[in-house]
């Protein structure tokens, strides 16, 4: 197992994996996007509060969940990447945060698109509203620190902080709706013994939010890449990736 | 015809729901379409390094 990890955390194995894995997550996103969006059109009948409008939690649920998972994701990369110093860890919890930032400002933005009609207001200063506003800072601010140390290592260490210090907004944004009495409706998935949401409706969900998770990790895992083969361009395996032997002059 | 634009028009809602699904696809779009144009970048600049390098 711990041998794997680490074979796996070199980053000429991690370049190799990425190959393989990244173009099928594509096409299963592609795929479930496509039968994400005719179920959330054709298949899930109009809400009889909110009549068409309530379509617009086929984008907005997907994105605020998976606003909350890249963070999870990206502090836990980050934490990786303290305890074990690996290249791969700080190179996925790097690319996590352009990811997660858009998932948070679409998350935003669509819950703004839907609360207008639904609520009267574009915005209101609400537990769950601020709490999501506070992570799509959280994301800028892990960026603009990126960008502002030169030093890799030290980024990635001064990110991975900031990152776990963060975390704690996660579970203030998933349990506002119940701490707090709040313009956002209640939750809708995690209530399993009595979801408040009718099958048909619930199904194009579900297939909508395996089609964010997958363009996420095909993306994520790009990134990664691209920031792996910057980092490791003077590096033998990279050399010979760029002008194989016998190749191109 | 007026099933289509029936479906177009949303019920009323068809700036918001429309608004939605539009921008979630510039947005997902264009995190696709930039680390992919880098890769194609960085890989023709290490290239063209390389071919300099060993002549």
């Amino acid at each position: 197992m711990w041998e794997w990890l680490i074979k796996f955390a070199s980053p000429m194995n991690f370049y190799l994996l990425v190959n393989r894995f990244a173009p099928w997550l594509g096409r299963a996103a592609v795929v479930l996007f496509a039968v994400g969006l005719y179920g959330a059109f054709f298949y899930a009948p109009a809400d009889y509060q909110q009549g068409e409008s309530f379509r617009i939690i086929y984008v907005h649920v997907p994105s605020a969940w998976m606003s909350m998972f890249v963070y999870m994701t990206m502090a836990g990369a980050g934490a990786a990447g303290l305890v074990w110093k690996t290249k791969v860890s700080d190179a996925i919890a790097r690319s996590c945060a352009p990811l997660g930032a858009s998932f948070t400002f679409l998350a935003l933005a669509t819950g703004s698109l839907w609360g207008k009609p639904m609520w009267g207001t574009w915005w209101v200063w609400d537990a769950r509203l601020t709490a999501e506003l506070i992570l799509l800072f959280l994301y800028l601010g892990y960026i603009a620190l990126q960008s502002a140390i030169d030093d890799r290592r030290m980024a990635a260490r001064a990110g991975a902080v900031l990152a776990l210090v963060g975390v704690v907004n996660i579970p203030i944004i998933h349990y506002s709706v119940e701490w707090w009495n709040t313009l956002h409706q209640g939750p809708t998935i995690t209530k399993m013994d009595t979801p408040s949401i009718h099958v048909d409706m619930l199904i194009p969900l579900l297939v909508m939010i395996a089609a964010f998770m997958c363009y996420f990790f095909a993306l994520v895992l790009v990134r990664a890449r691209v920031e792996i083969i910057e980092q490791e361009r003077n590096s033998k395996w990279v050399q010979e990736l760029v002008l194989p032997p016998g190749g191109h002059k | 015809m007026t099933g289509i634009s029936e479906f177009l028009h949303m019920g009323g809602y068809a700036f918001y729901v429309w608004g939605s699904y539009g921008l979630a696809a510039v947005i997902l779009y264009l995190n696709y379409l930039l680390p992919v144009r880098h890769e194609q970048q960085l890989m023709r600049k290490l290239s063209i390094l390389q071919a300099s390098k060993t002549g």
